[in-house]
């Protein structure tokens, strides 16, 4: 059993049980599923400044906190109790498109020659940590909703505006890999 | 655990805007939060083990070199399509007995602009905003950093919200 766990597991496990989550949040405690929003509370909580947008009973709103603090756990234990001891396997042509950008580490589930802890203060990390992280915190909440909030959530619940976002996201993360990432890669060599 | 003089300090904007709201009336404790908290482990694990967390799945799918992470977020719609309109259609209720809400969005252009900016910040940084959690979890402690920057960037949007087209 164990084994089975510690392989990789296929899109249709981990898609059901992300789906799961939906009717879990809404039946234990009538909670709309969303991850952005912590970020949104975490503000809220640390600097609300006078903000409106900040300005709000973020306390009422705590269990998205344990719910992030969770997933950060469930992180740790995914990849310390669990892990998968073969190398990832990455679609071949994803990989020689990376590695003709200049990606050499194929080792883990990110590349360490991006996101080590060695590479924060360089180029690599202003753009790679600070300004793509930027980017994810601002139009999340831009968009009023991340991938759970709007692309599982929202279209759970057949709305319009999170198909949008969603379509958006993905126009976004197209042109961010096909146009974007060539320039960056070239910018960082 | 909330005080009623505490209550009446915060004005809350606008409700709907928060947009991942509790909406149970009963109160609960600091102990009853640890629901989310094991919710959220169980979904941190799945995170990892179906390596959505990876940004070499990020990178595959807007390649379209794999059918994963499509697999992955179009299984999670369906089964939650189907489970809200079960929901729905029994009258479910919660744990506390409470009806189950949903919350119509409206549309603005925010959802077009900020989901392209979150767009390209996901294809960069290989991570939405509970990958980044998990990610730091499962080790990569640099992310701190892009998770630091996603709460900047979060605060200067609420900042300046009003000068932005919606």
């Amino acid at each position: 059993m164990l084994e089975i766990i510690k392989q990789p597991w296929p899109w249709y496990v981990a898609g059901v049980l992300i789906g799961l989550t939906v009717p879990a949040l809404l039946l234990v405690g009538n909670k709309s599923f969303g991850v952005s929003s912590s970020l949104r509370h975490i503000c809220a909580a640390c600097l609300p400044a006078k903000i409106p947008f900040f300005s709000y009973n973020w306390k009422k709103e705590i269990w998205n906190l344990f719910f992030v603090a969770g997933i950060l756990i469930g992180g740790f234990v995914g990849a310390q109790l669990l892990s998968n001891p073969e190398p990832l396997q990455i679609a071949e042509s994803t990989r020689t498109q990376l590695a003709a950008l200049g990606v050499q580490d194929f080792s883990g589930l990110m590349p360490n020659d991006i996101f080590g802890v060695d590479q924060i203060f360089s180029l690599k990390g202003l753009i790679f940590m600070v300004i793509g992280g930027f980017m994810v915190g601002f139009g999340t909440r831009y968009a009023g909703g991340c991938t759970s909030g709007h692309a599982i959530m929202g279209l759970s619940n057949l709305q319009l505006p999170s198909l949008i976002a969603t379509i958006s996201f993905m126009i976004g993360g197209f042109i961010s890999t096909w146009i974007l990432l060539p320039y960056i890669f070239k910018l960082i060599a | 655990m909330i005080g009623i003089v505490e209550k009446e300090e915060f004005v809350v904007e606008n409700p709907m805007e928060c947009e991942a709201p509790n909406e149970q009336v009963e109160n609960e404790s600091v102990s009853g939060n640890l629901k989310y908290l094991v919710l959220g482990v169980l979904f941190g694990i799945v995170f990892v083990k179906a390596e959505i967390i990876s940004w070499f799945r990020i990178q595959e799918m807007f390649r379209l070199s794999s059918f994963h992470m499509y697999g992955v977020i179009g299984t999670a719609v369906i089964v939650g399509a189907i489970s809200v309109s079960l929901i729905k259609k029994f009258n479910i209720k919660t744990l506390a007995g409470e009806k189950v809400a949903f919350h119509p969005k409206t549309f603005n252009k925010g959802q077009i602009y900020g989901g392209l900016i979150f767009g390209l910040g996901w294809a960069i940084t290989g991570a939405c905003p509970g990958p980044l959690f998990a990610q730091i979890g499962s080790g990569f402690l640099a992310v701190i950093v892009t998770l630091l920057s996603a709460i900047a960037g979060t605060w200067v949007y609420g900042k300046f919200k009003y000068s932005f087209p919606h």
